[in-house]
């Protein structure tokens, strides 16, 4: 398995285009190139928190602050977060743009990353929070600035997963 | 030392900043002060104050932010502490009220009840520069003025007995507040932009 690299450039781009500056992540594998890409732009700043659900705090303040942000994390802190979702964001009406690297789903070759694959799905259906694949590099930068959008508008969390397709070669 | 007294000392001091406090007591005791559009009360995300308080100061560098703090609060994401330390956000005062107790829950006692655990330690350890310990009201406004004046990311761990409000409730639906503590910010930037221009 090897992360694509001009994939990961195609979702940073999306990123840029859809006006963010600001993102909250935990590393992953997947999002490698996506966090060196963030981490070299001098016009973005990247927070690396300590766990998933912290960055659900930073990403409220960064929107009462009036700054455009993004959360770049896997599925698995996606799980770590939820009670920062539903007790912050879903509580007090804060929109919350989610990519979130779905591992352990078809494909997935290590067995540690299969239950949490196989439950993210219907864990974001149970929150009811709208979510969408993305799996296309041409069509990944439309569906971040969608994404973004459809958070700001209905002012609930929003998950854009990117999938296997697009995350390796 | 008694939190509420605490916070009312200070209250005059937090007119032109942005506060974030924890639920429950904290939050009430502040509201019964007298509410602003510059609080944001978390009712209920345990932990999330701090990380709320650390998107606020990272890009509002013209403001000061304080969030008060409890210690069971703190105790549920002690990661915050070193997130916070790494990125330093110079315009950040981190009270954490240390009663010793779950207060708002029933008053089970917290970790720090037996004195094993030391919060301001733990702060230090995780690369906190300026770290207070207080437990007198006279050291916690000195402290609090020290924070307030200077800049650096600064942690005061007051020690305070668990005893809170009567009686609980506010006048403001949680969205309203989110939606105010937000309309307040962009209001402010509009205006700073005006004095500026
Ligand atoms: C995830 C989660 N678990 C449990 C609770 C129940 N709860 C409400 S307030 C509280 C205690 C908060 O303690 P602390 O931060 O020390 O503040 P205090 O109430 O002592 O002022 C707890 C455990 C909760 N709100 N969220």
């Amino acid at each position: 398995m090897t992360v694509s690299r001009d994939n990961s450039l195609a979702v940073y781009q999306g990123i840029k285009d859809a006006g963010i500056r600001f993102i909250t992540a935990l590393p992953e594998t997947w999002l490698v190139y996506l966090l060196q890409l963030a981490e070299d732009d001098p016009d973005m700043t990247l927070i690396e928190v300590a766990k998933e659900e912290e960055a659900i705090g930073i990403a409220a303040g960064a929107h009462f602050a009036g700054q455009p942000n993004l959360l770049l994390m896997q599925n698995h802190g996606f799980l770590a977060a939820i009670n920062g979702i539903v007790s912050l964001a879903m509580l007090y009406r804060v929109p919350l743009c989610m990519l979130i690297a779905h591992r352990g789903h078809m494909g997935e070759p290590y067995p540690w990353h299969t239950q949490g694959g196989i439950v993210t799905e219907p864990v974001l259906r149970a929150l009811n929070i709208p979510f969408d694949y993305a799996r296309d590099h041409q069509t990944v930068a439309r569906q971040i600035k969608e994404a973004y959008t459809y958070s700001l508008s209905s002012l609930s969390p929003v998950a854009l997963m990117l999938s296997r397709d697009l995350m390796e070669d | 030392m008694k939190r509420a007294k605490c916070i009312e000392a200070i209250y005059p001091e937090l007119q032109d900043k942005l506060v974030v406090t924890i639920m429950g007591a904290c939050a009430q005791e502040l509201y019964d002060l007298g509410h602003c559009e510059n609080f944001f009360y978390l009712q209920h995300a345990m932990g999330l104050a701090s990380s709320i308080g650390l998107g606020l100061a990272l890009n509002l560098p013209q403001e000061k932010v304080v969030v008060l703090d409890g210690d069971g609060s703190v105790l549920m994401n002690l990661g915050t502490l070193t997130t916070i330390a790494r990125y330093n956000p110079p315009n950040l005062v981190h009270i954490i009220f240390d009663n010793g107790s779950l207060l708002s829950t029933g008053g089970f006692a917290s970790h720090t009840t037996s004195g094993i655990t030391d919060l301001a330690a733990i702060a230090r350890g995780a690369g906190v520069q300026n770290v207070a310990a207080v437990s007198t009201p006279m050291d916690f406004i000195a402290a609090a003025a020290d924070a307030f004046e200077n800049d650096g990311y600064s942690v005061i761990v007051a020690k305070v007995e668990a005893t809170g409000p009567d009686h609980f409730g506010m006048d403001l639906k949680l969205p309203e507040n989110a939606f105010r503590f937000e309309r307040y910010i962009k209001e402010r930037k509009q205006m700073r932009t005006k004095l500026h221009n």
